[in-house]
This record gives C-alpha cells, sequence and structure tokens, in this order.
C-alpha cells in the first residue's frame, strides 16, 4: 500500500461555550489515500462537520483542537501558522460548503475570484488566468462563465464554480461538505460525476461529508461512520456496507428506505446526546440494543477487525 | 363616555407585554429619562429656582459667570441662569404640543390607511412619503413664515413636519400585522372593524410608537431650537434656548462665551435625552 | 439594457414626488397666507388702488389655477420671477448666485461625514465589544443630537477666537481677488492657480464642513458596523478564508460589502443633510441658499422662498435618483 495522502490521528475538538464544554470531536483517526472518496457519515451533530473544518485548521472559536495530527502531503495541518497555515489552504487541503448560494462573493465576478485563489498563492497573472480558464472548462463550464457574478448562475453552476475555485491549485485533499444537499437530484449526479472525474484525472482525495447513506453506498470508497464525536466504524465501503460491524453502522443501514427490500426502514430510538455531558464508556450505549455492562463502564479501543476495517466496540475487543 | 375610555386603556394596558429588559437598553433609557426629567422640574420649578425675573434687567449687561450670575448676563442684563430655567417651559410647551397634534393625526390616519388600503390609501401614502422626503427644517420654517412666529404656531409648524413619521410607522407595522392569522380569526368571528383596529391592531402598536414618540420628540426639540434661532418661534423677551442662542451669536467675536454655551447646550442636552431613551426602548423591544 | 430601462423607470417616478410638494408649497405659499401684500406692506396706509396695482404686477389677481400653472411653466424654463421686497430683481439670478457655495458647504459636508461615520464603523466592527467599540458608538450616538448652530459657534469660539487658528465665518478673506470662473472657490482658485485663495477658501471651509459632517456621521457609525460584522460573519467570508486568502484581502472584500447600503443611507440622508446645510450656513454667515432663505424669511419675500423650497424639492428628487443609480452601479444584483 502507498502512503496516504491523509492521515488524520487522535483528532479531539472541543467547543468552549459559556453553557459548557461541548465535545464535539473525540480521538478521531483515519487514513485515506490517492483517488479515495472518504464518506464521512452520521446523523446531525455527529460531529462530521467540525471535523471537516479541523482537516482545514478552520476550527472557528469558540471551539478548539486539543489534540491530534492532520497529515496531508507529509505535513501536519495543525502544526501549521500564519501565513504558512493559509498557504496551505488551498494548496494542500480545500473545502467545498454545502450551500452554494451564500458561499460565493455576491458583488464579485465569479472568475476573480477563482483568479484570486490562485493569486494569494503566488501564482504569476498570466499562467494564473490560463488556470482559471483551463479550472472552469474541466468542471464542466464554459470559460464565458468568468465573467458572471453569482447571482446570474444557477445552484448547480455556483457549486461547480466553488469546485473550480477549490481544486485549482490542485490539492491534494478536497473536503466536501454536503455539497449536493441544496440541490436536486440531477444535478446532484452531475456534481458527483464531476466530483469522481476529479478523482480519476488528478489522484485527488475527496472527503465527503453526509448524512445520505444511500449517497454513501453508492460513490464512496471508503465509509467512516460517525457518533457523537467519536469514529465508530471506518473501512471500504463494500466492507463496511455488506458487513457492518458496528451496531450503529447497522441500525443506519436498516434504516434507509432501500428499494429491493422487503422490509420496511426502522428508525433508530432515542436520540443523540448532549456533548456537553455525553455518555459514559460508549456513547452509543444507551442506544445500542446489544449494550452490556462493559460499554456503559469504559470506551472501547479501534480494533482492526479484518484488514482496513475498523470498528470501537466492545464486541470486538481484544482480551 | 369615560367609562368606555377607561375600558379601553385598560384593554390596551394589559394587552402589552413588559418585555425583558437588557442591561445596555435599561441604562440608556434611565439615563435618557433622568435628563428628561430634570428638565421637566427645571420647567415646573422654575420660580422656586431662579432668584430673579427672566424678563427683567436684574445687573450690568455682559457680565461672565459669577456667583450672583451663574451663567452670566446678556446684552440687556438679564440673568441668563433665570432665562436658561424658564427656557425649559417654552421648549417643552411647543414640543409637547407639536408631538401631541402630530400624533393625534398621523396615527389614526396610519391606522386607517393602512387597514383599508386601496386609492385612499395609495394617494395618502404618496403625499406623506413627498413630505417625509423633503427637508424637515425647511418645511417647518415655510409653516412658521406663513403662520406668524408665535408658540402657538412653531408648534404646529412643527407637528406638520412630524404627522408623514407616525403615518409611515403605524401604515407599516399595521400592514403587517393585518395578515396574521388572529387578525382573520376576528374578522371571521365578525368582530366590527372599530374594534379590530383598536383592540387588537392597536395594542401592538405601541412598544413601537414609544420608541418613535422619543425620537420624533428629540429631532421636534431641534427643529424648535433651529426655528427660534431664527426668529420664528416664540418672540423676545420670553425666554428661549434657541433665541438666546442666535442673540448670542452676535457676541462671539468679543468672546462671550456664556451667552452661546448654556442655551446650545440645554438643547443639546435635552435632545440627546429624548434619544437615548428612544434607543433604549428600541434596544429592549428588538430583543423581545 | 437592464441598466437604461433602470435609469428611465427612476427618472419617471422623480415627476410625481416634485409636483406633489411644488403643488403643497403652491398652497401653502399663495394661498395659505391671505394676502401675501397686507402681509408685507402691513400697517402702512397705502391707497387700495395702489395695493391692487402692487397686486397686479405681481400677478396675484389672477385665479389660483391660472397662476399655479403659469408659475409652474415659468419654473420649468428657469424664470422664478422677481423678488417682492426688491423691486425687479430676478430671483434666479440671486439663487444660482448662491448655489455654488451651498452646493461646495453640501459637498464637503457630506464628504465629512462619510469619512468620520465609516471609519469609526469599521474600527468599532474590527475591534467589537471592545471599550473602543462601546466608545465609538456612542460617539456616533451622541453627535447625532448635536444642535448644529451650538456646535458651529462652539468652533468659532475655540479655534477662531480663542486659538485665532481658523476664521470665524464667510467663505473667503474679502480682500483676496479671486477671479470667479465656476462659482466654486475651491475649484476657481485651482484653475487659475491662486494658491493665497485656495489656502482661504480651504481655511474658511474647515470648520462649517466640520459642524455640519460631524453631526451627520453618527447613523453611518452604526450602519457599517452592523454591515461590517455582519458580512466578516457570513459564509463567503469563511470560505475566502478556506480557499487560503490573506486576512487583510478577506477585510477589504468584506468592507466593500458592507458599504453598498452605506450609499443608499446616503441618499436618504440628503433632505437632513440641506436642513443641516441651511443652519450650517446662517451659523457661519456663508453666503449661500440657506442664508438667503433665512433672509427672505425675515422680510416675508414670499416668491423668493417658494423659489428656494421649489429648488430644495428638486435637488431632494434628482439625488434620491442618483444615489440609486451609484447603488445599481456598486451592486450587479440590481443591473442583471
Amino acid at each position: 500500500m502507498s502512503s496516504p495522502t491523509l492521515a488524520v490521528e487522535d483528532l479531539t475538538v472541543y467547543y468552549y461555550t459559556l453553557k459548557g464544554v461541548v465535545r464535539a470531536v473525540e480521538d478521531v483517526s483515519l487514513r485515506a489515500y490517492r483517488g479515495d472518496l472518504v464518506a464521512l457519515v452520521g446523523e446531525s451533530g455527529c460531529g462530521k462537520t467540525t471535523l471537516s473544518y479541523a482537516l482545514l485548521n478552520l476550527v472557528p472559536p469558540p471551539g478548539r483542537i486539543v489534540k491530534g495530527r492532520v497529515v496531508i502531503g507529509g505535513v501536519d495541518i495543525l502544526s501549521l501558522r500564519g501565513d504558512e497555515l493559509r498557504k496551505a489552504r488551498g494548496s494542500l487541503v480545500s473545502m467545498v460548503f454545502q450551500d452554494p448560494f451564500t458561499t460565493l462573493d455576491p458583488v464579485r465576478r465569479v472568475g476573480d475570484q477563482i483568479l484570486e485563489v490562485l493569486l494569494e498563492h503566488d501564482v504569476p497573472i498570466e499562467e494564473a488566468r490560463k488556470r482559471v480558464a483551463e479550472v472552469i472548462e474541466s468542471v464542466g463550464l464554459s470559460e464565458r462563465i468568468a465573467n458572471a457574478y453569482p447571482h446570474q448562475l444557477s445552484g448547480g453552476q455556483r457549486q461547480r464554480i466553488s469546485i473550480a475555485a477549490a481544486i485549482a491549485l490542485n490539492p491534494r485533499v478536497l473536503v466536501a461538505d454536503e455539497p449536493t444537499t441544496a440541490l436536486d437530484v440531477v444535478v446532484q449526479k452531475q456534481i458527483m460525476d464531476l466530483l469522481d472525474e476529479i478523482r480519476k484525472n488528478t489522484g485527488m482525495t475527496v472527503v465527503l461529508i453526509t448524512h445520505d447513506i444511500a449517497l454513501a453506498a453508492e460513490r464512496a470508497t471508503r465509509v467512516a461512520v460517525m457518533y457523537a464525536g467519536k469514529m465508530v466504524e471506518y473501512g471500504p465501503k463494500d466492507k463496511v456496507i455488506e458487513n457492518p460491524l458496528h451496531p450503529y453502522t447497522n441500525a443506519l443501514l436498516k434504516s434507509v428506505p432501500d428499494i429491493e427490500s422487503e422490509e420496511w426502514p426502522k428508525p433508530i430510538q432515542g436520540t443523540p446526546p448532549d456533548l456537553r455531558n455525553p455518555p459514559s464508556g460508549c456513547r452509543f450505549h444507551p442506544r445500542c440494543p446489544l449494550a452490556k455492562d462493559v460499554c456503559r463502564r469504559g470506551a472501547p479501543d479501534v480494533v482492526e477487525v479484518e484488514p482496513g476495517h475498523y470498528t470501537s466496540c466492545w464486541l470486538y475487543a481484544k482480551r | 363616555m369615560a367609562e368606555a375610555l377607561g375600558k379601553t386603556l385598560a384593554g390596551l394596558l394589559s394587552r402589552i407585554s413588559i418585555p425583558r429588559i437588557s442591561a445596555r437598553g435599561k441604562a440608556l433609557v434611565y439615563t435618557g429619562l433622568a435628563i428628561v426629567l430634570a428638565v421637566v422640574f427645571m420647567a415646573i420649578a422654575a420660580p422656586l429656582l431662579t432668584p430673579y425675573d427672566p424678563t427683567r434687567r436684574a445687573g450690568p449687561g455682559y457680565q461672565p459667570p459669577s456667583w450672583e450670575h451663574p451663567f452670566g448676563t446678556n446684552n440687556l442684563g438679564h440673568d441668563m441662569w433665570s432665562r436658561t430655567v424658564y427656557g425649559a417651559r417654552t421648549i417643552l410647551i411647543v414640543v409637547g404640543l407639536a408631538i401631541a397634534i402630530s400624533m393625534a393625526i398621523g396615527v389614526p390616519l396610519g391606522l386607517v390607511s393602512g387597514y383599508y388600503g386601496g386609492k385612499l390609501d395609495r394617494a395618502l401614502s404618496m403625499v406623506m412619503d413627498s413630505i417625509y422626503a423633503f427637508p424637515s427644517l425647511v418645511l417647518a420654517i415655510t409653516l412658521a413664515v406663513v403662520l406668524g412666529p408665535s408658540l402657538f404656531n412653531a408648534a404646529i409648524a412643527i407637528a406638520v413636519v412630524y404627522v408623514p413619521t407616525y403615518f409611515r410607522m403605524v401604515r407599516g407595522q399595521v400592514l403587517s400585522i393585518k395578515e396574521e392569522l388572529f387578525i382573520e380569526v376576528a374578522r371571521a368571528l365578525g368582530i366590527p372593524t372599530r374594534e379590530i383596529i383598536f383592540k387588537h391592531i392597536l395594542p401592538h402598536l405601541l412598544p413601537t410608537i414609544m420608541v418613535v414618540f422619543s425620537l420624533s420628540a428629540a429631532d421636534a426639540v431641534l427643529t424648535e431650537a433651529a426655528l427660534s434661532y431664527m426668529g420664528l418661534s416664540v418672540q423676545p423677551p420670553t425666554p428661549d434656548w434657541g433665541y438666546d442662542l442666535y442673540k448670542g451669536k452676535g457676541f462671539v467675536l468679543s468672546g462671550y462665551w456664556w451667552l452661546i454655551f448654556f442655551p446650545g447646550l440645554m438643547i443639546t442636552l435635552l435632545a440627546t435625552g429624548f434619544a437615548l431613551i428612544g434607543e433604549g426602548l428600541g434596544e429592549q423591544f428588538r430583543r423581545e | 439594457m437592464g441598466i437604461l430601462r433602470y435609469i428611465a423607470v427612476r427618472t419617471a417616478l422623480i415627476i410625481p414626488t416634485v409636483l406633489i410638494l411644488y403643488t403643497l408649497v403652491f398652497i401653502v405659499l399663495r394661498i395659505l397666507p391671505g394676502d401675501p401684500v397686507l402681509a408685507v406692506l402691513g400697517t402702512k396706509n397705502i391707497p387700495p388702488e395702489q395695493l391692487e396695482q402692487i397686486r397686479h404686477n405681481l400677478g396675484l389677481d389672477k385665479p389660483y389655477i391660472v397662476q399655479y400653472f403659469e408659475y409652474l411653466w415659468n419654473v420649468l424654463h428657469g424664470d422664478f420671477g422677481t423678488s417682492m421686497i426688491i423691486s425687479g430683481r430676478s430671483i434666479t439670478v440671486d439663487l444660482l448666485e448662491r448655489l455654488p457655495a451651498t452646493i461646495e458647504l453640501a459637498v464637503a459636508g457630506m464628504l465629512v461625514s462619510l469619512l468620520i461615520g465609516v471609519s469609526t464603523g469599521f474600527f468599532a466592527a474590527v475591534k467589537r465589544d471592545t471599550k473602543l467599540d462601546t466608545g465609538l458608538r456612542v460617539f456616533g450616538s451622541v453627535t447625532y443630537t448635536l444642535f448644529i448652530p451650538w456646535l458651529g459657534l462652539m468652533f468659532q469660539l475655540v479655534f477662531a477666537v480663542w486659538l485665532g487658528w481658523l476664521p470665524a465665518s464667510g467663505r473667503i478673506d474679502p480682500d483676496i481677488g479671486l477671479v470667479t470662473v465656476t462659482g466654486f472657490y475651491v475649484l476657481d482658485a485651482l484653475i487659475t492657480g491662486n494658491v493665497v485663495a485656495l489656502r482661504s477658501a480651504l481655511s474658511h471651509m474647515i470648520l462649517p464642513a466640520l459642524t455640519l459632517g460631524l453631526v451627520l456621521s453618527g447613523p453611518y457609525t452604526r450602519l457599517v458596523r452592523s454591515n461590517l460584522i455582519k458580512a466578516l460573519e457570513s459564509n463567503y467570508v469563511f470560505a475566502y478564508r478556506a480557499r487560503g486568502v490573506r486576512e487583510r484581502r478577506i477585510l477589504l472584500h468584506a468592507f466593500r460589502n458592507a458599504l453598498i447600503p452605506v450609499v443608499t443611507y446616503a441618499g436618504l440622508q440628503f433632505a437632513l443633510l440641506l436642513g443641516g446645510a441651511v443652519l450650517t450656513e446662517s451659523t457661519f454667515d456663508w453666503p449661500g441658499i440657506g442664508t438667503y432663505l433665512v433672509e427672505k424669511v425675515s422680510y416675508r419675500d414670499y416668491p423668493a422662498i417658494q423659489a428656494v423650497v421649489i429648488v430644495f424639492a428638486f435637488f431632494v428628487g434628482v439625488i434620491s435618483l442618483v444615489v440609486d443609480l451609484i447603488y445599481a452601479l456598486l451592486d450587479p444584483r440590481i443591473r442583471y
């Protein structure tokens, strides 16, 4: 196996709010390789968005990265400061956001916004201009669109522009936070196809944050399941979907409508916990149908149950 | 008749919910209130606070502030402290009268126009918007000139300037409240229109009216002062801050600062007081 | 294409507003005062035939409707009639003479108010929730309720009388010979290369512009502050950061977004600017339309007053149009 393009180790992020400390992300680790599409799935509030911000060292206050490393292209993003950190964003790792209607500057032409990314990373202007035209075409838009203002474009077009701006410098990792949630299904397929193409052409690793397990099942190469700030399962897509190890993953898969299945989807009992005061031991134990005493008493370690397929659950603990 | 009025008032008051008070809003309101009440006190207790008659010669003219004349004397030898204290009466009466008239005309018109809509509303709105867009001071000056300089006429001139303010604000709120579900319910229940307007819509307007009242009072103070600065309000020898300031202007080059400082300070203070109340109230109501 | 249509529509909209104001002004100044001739000449014993003659000369004996349209016609041709007090003196000439002074003051005042307001709003937003922020906001609130003549006179006391740094009143030193080309003294001094006159004109403008600008700056502080804060918290700013754009540039972009509503507000403030200009002019004896108005008011010269009011109404309409156009230029969302 070649070396990973993205290696996250023991990442922990807390929010220090007036009402208490929210343990949003706790001891998360994962590895991804060239051309991977890692789907990061979980319920709302499980910490996946916070994790995505942490990958760029962009956690907004009152959040703080307490511990951990995020190594991309041999560089630990979390150890960078100041201008070094700024330059790493966009060139080593980049991000595309959920709402295409508010993530572009409304008073500037879209071409200029892409150009700026290049210029801010010391690309000479002639080269930068060429690259802008190139990258706009690579996302399936006509070069003339560069002169348009965001409000003149559709949601799908705006999202493509955001992607263009994100890949302009050929980052190793592209973090996409629910990029298609605000768009209709047809456009969703187009955008996902685009991401697939980018991965194929450049070997970029895509981290896709989504609450849509079906989408993950369809497009991902690896699936990471998060619950209440913890990574409960991680592995190659086929293994995780066909042979889910963690009870939560299992429940999640069962809760999604399946056109081929005879059974009705089953929602998961209970509600996600308050992360200011997470449950003791394994955070899922209050809702877990297989919970035992030990689950309440201590948090399980991560275990590699089969090659590349990890989970943290007492069911698989080495004893 | 009085009983009906009392009932309406009680009904209105019971519908006002006291909003949660924010610290900053509180500070603003109390500071403003303190200033305004101090001026009101000055006006009411004027004879008790002043040793001299403000319209009669009390000593040699052009005296700088001293123990006998804390605010000095003007060119005619009047005691400026007394003139300042009695000046509070003048300005409070004019502003009070003006705002009262303004509200009495603007609020009902806004209610009716907003509720009924139609051609009348469109025509009225256009007129009101035109007046509103026009420089208020120039408008007040024009009216004051035509009516002739006097306390009452100044009040009318100022009142006309603020009618569009109340009209627009009330109308705007009525338009949005009109669409609310509980109004539809009231209509469906067959409640007479007048009752809908006064018992169901008006109470919701009260917080905004209070804010606009304070802010327009602040503005009215400045407008009145401007009018009397141009000799279009009360006539001498009635004590009036704006007029005193105008007189003081002639002596700037001689350095008689007390003729300018005190009257102008009072004008600014009173306007600021009202404005603080308005802002403080605005902050509180926004947090609701 | 879109913008031309926009201009046409907006221009057409001034007409009803100005007409309404014209009508109101006409009613107030021609019909209400009853007999303006008597109001002016009042107690003097003048034989009624002479009064009739005067009225006839002024065109006041015609039916109101006729007067309404006749005057409107004249005004549209730039003829504001003649003064009632100084017989034969063309009001139009007077107005044109004094217009540049008022425009100069208004522009200077507006620039100062924008400078003070925008910079205080900027720093208040950037240093949010600090003492500086609170202080600047209080400053913005307090300056708005200052009485202009008081502020102006106090400035004169301090800077002209006590410190002697600046002149107390007027537009320029009377014994400097300045050749007036445009009527805008600063421009004229520049055009004719008259450095002495330039210094004098500028030094005379400082206190009046400062007075007017300071009082009008308050609302901008609040507006810029809240808009900048909103912009800095927006999603596109976060996206800029994620793309690796420098903080300084991000601030610039946010600032640009935040400034757009300032333009509209400037337009709304124009009426206030005119009113303030009138007071400022009379405080500093600045020879503009404001002092003209005050003069004519004290003489009850109704035709002159009417002319001034109409000119003001027209300016308010025009400026609001200009503001809308500038806004359309700045915010591409309006144009397309």
